[in-house]
């Protein structure tokens, strides 16, 4: 293994250790349980992925790489599957919006 | 039948990946679950299985993946940014969206790419009026098609040709 590419893949791993991180700042400091889906599926999804990634470019086209480029894959269609329902299940049981949202269209419509 | 055969090739490739490096124990070990799988569950997985044969849809899912990437990346700039903002700029709400997409997998992978993309969050979809319910970190727009035009228009045209 080259220096280079053993740069390359800490680099990936500490941007996904950040976002990762920047994920469960959002998960407390933001208010309600919709914003906080918000925060955790996105940064959580792409720091993840870039650690996978960086596995990946540490690893090569070895068993290791491999696996975690399918879990990376897997990760992106599953957590906004797991999102959506978690999102349309609170609003379904009666979780209430934050009292600063602006509009819901989904309670007008009588869901 | 043919869902059959397309289930059967889709899971000896996740099975490949899986058991990677490629190895001849592994290979049968794979046929015999793929073709398992392929036979309980096969007539679940596509309705429409000669979509796979169309070379174009490929073509266009190539074009779709960076496209999609590229909005993931800045979903999660965004977000960073307004999650360590002191100030905490948001201004959420749930907005409604309309798409013309009718298909299973097309309404599944839009929803999803919503998901992933700056400040939309998908909550429900109704299949038969075609309308989708959108959290949105942002509210920049009430109204039901401006609010179309900002989020679902970028990912419609391309799934359009991908799943229709």
């Amino acid at each position: 293994m080259n220096s280079l590419q053993h740069t390359a893949g800490i680099i990936f791993i500490v941007i996904g250790l950040g976002f990762d991180v920047f994920g469960c700042i959002g998960l407390i400091r933001l208010p309600d349980v919709y914003n906080r889906l918000q925060a955790t599926t996105k940064c959580v999804t792409l720091g993840t992925c870039s650690i996978l990634l960086g596995a990946f470019v540490l690893k090569g086209l070895g068993a290791t790489g491999v696996k975690a480029m399918l879990a990376a894959v897997f990760l992106l269609l599953t957590s906004p599957v797991a999102a959506h329902a978690l999102a349309r299940g609170a609003h379904k049981s009666g979780v209430k919006l934050w009292s600063k949202s602006v509009v819901d269209k989904y309670k007008q419509d009588g869901n | 039948m043919k869902s059959r055969l397309v289930l059967f090739i889709v899971g000896f490739i996740v099975w490949s990946l899986l058991t990677w490096p490629l190895d001849f124990q592994h290979l049968v070990a794979g046929l015999a679950v793929a073709a398992l799988v392929a036979f309980i569950t096969g007539d679940l997985f596509s309705r429409r299985p000669y979509y796979f044969g169309h070379i174009t849809r490929y073509i266009w899912f190539c074009y779709y993946v960076p496209v999609f990437l590229w909005e993931c990346l800045k979903a999660n700039i965004d977000v960073a940014l307004r999650v360590l903002n002191p100030k905490l700029p948001i201004n959420p709400g749930i907005v409604k969206v309309k798409t013309t997409l009718k298909s299973d997998a097309g309404l599944t992978f839009l929803a999803n790419s919503i998901t992933l993309t700056p400040g939309t969050l998908c909550v429900d979809i109704d299949a038969e009026k075609g309308i989708l319910y959108i959290h949105w970190i942002d509210v920049k727009t009430q109204d039901t098609d401006k609010a179309t035009e900002l989020i679902v228009r970028p990912f419609e045209k391309v799934l359009k040709k991908i799943f229709e």
